[in-house]
């Protein structure tokens, strides 16, 4: 096994995209689900507690 | 047969449970996928691909997890079909999302690889094209997912359309050998690959793996609390 190497040389045209759009969609989908129970909690919290939001389409996930 | 199963498929137990497993799952997830990468940007060029062979490291892992997520979506449909489980109904909808992205990423990777080794970046060939039925298959499974007011009809229809999509699985997997394609043919379970790249790309699916099973996981979660919401807020109307 060598050393760390970030050269990519002529093919960092390539490499580099497929790594960034990689990171972007995992990134992303970390984000939307941590975000999305963030969300599920706070609504549910907000039921429990009597202050309910009117039920809507965007609620149906 | 899977009386433990079901034990643990109880809403209130599998909230008990995943709570107490996710904090672990995200940590391994993360330190596998870092120690992946290290790996990765550690290989020598190989000697006919020089450096593009980096792209393997997240292509193949990719790849895999796609054609993972569907099976976990067809053995949950199954369930959810034969035993009316309403967590085989969550957890096979949870996973959905996941598998649509590691196909796109297979897609997008795979086809930024196909340029400097094949000269292109798409030809309509029995693989790629069987996996972009895969996208398309997932885009389908969400969309019937969302069309559908009623959650029990909603998810009679979603798994019977995942099943009969489940027959593109194995098509993807054999295409390379029942067609002349210009993807190459299986090497991982072959023992074609040098340990050099390996083991790097072994790490890497195990890192694919503990991630999507840490977002599944979350995704089944977020849905069982939004429906405890939605019964309250119906309970309230009513």
């Amino acid at each position: 096994m060598g050393h760390l190497s970030f050269d990519m040389g002529t093919y960092g045209v390539y490499i580099w995209p497929a790594y960034g759009a990689t990171v972007l969609g995992l990134a992303g989908a970390v984000l939307w689900c941590w975000l999305g129970w963030r969300a599920a909690k706070a609504k549910l919290a907000a039921l429990e507690r009597g202050a309910a939001p009117r039920p809507n389409r965007e609620s149906k996930t | 047969m899977f009386d433990w199963l079901f034990r643990y498929a109880n809403p209130a137990r599998f909230m008990g449970l995943s709570g107490a497993v996710l904090p672990w799952l995200a940590a391994a997830t993360a330190v596998v996928l870092g120690v992946g990468l290290w790996l990765s940007f550690s290989v020598p060029p190989d000697y006919q691909q020089g450096m593009t062979v980096l792209i393997l490291f997240i292509h193949v892992p990719a790849v895999t997890m796609a054609a993972a997520a569907y099976g976990t979506i067809a053995v949950c449909s199954l369930f959810s079909l034969i035993n009316r489980h309403i967590l085989a109904d969550v957890a096979a909808r949870a996973a959905a999302p996941f598998g649509a992205l590691f196909t796109a990423l297979g897609l997008i990777t795979g086809s930024l690889w196909g340029r400097p080794t094949w000269g292109t970046y798409w030809v309509w060939d029995a693989r790629l094209t069987s996996f972009l039925l895969l996208l398309f298959i997932y885009i389908g499974y969400m969309a019937l997912w969302s069309a559908i007011e009623d959650e029990v009809k909603a998810a009679r229809a979603a798994a019977i359309l995942a099943l009969v999509g489940a027959v593109d699985i194995p098509i993807i997997h054999y295409s390379v050998e029942w067609w002349n394609t210009l993807h190459q043919g299986e090497s991982l379970l072959s023992g074609g690959f040098s340990p050099v790249f390996l083991w790097p790309l072994l790490v890497m699916m195990l890192g694919y793996g503990l991630l999507f099973v840490t977002l599944w996981l979350m995704r089944i979660r977020t849905e069982i609390v939004n429906r405890r919401a939605r019964a309250l807020m119906q309970r309230d109307a009513a």
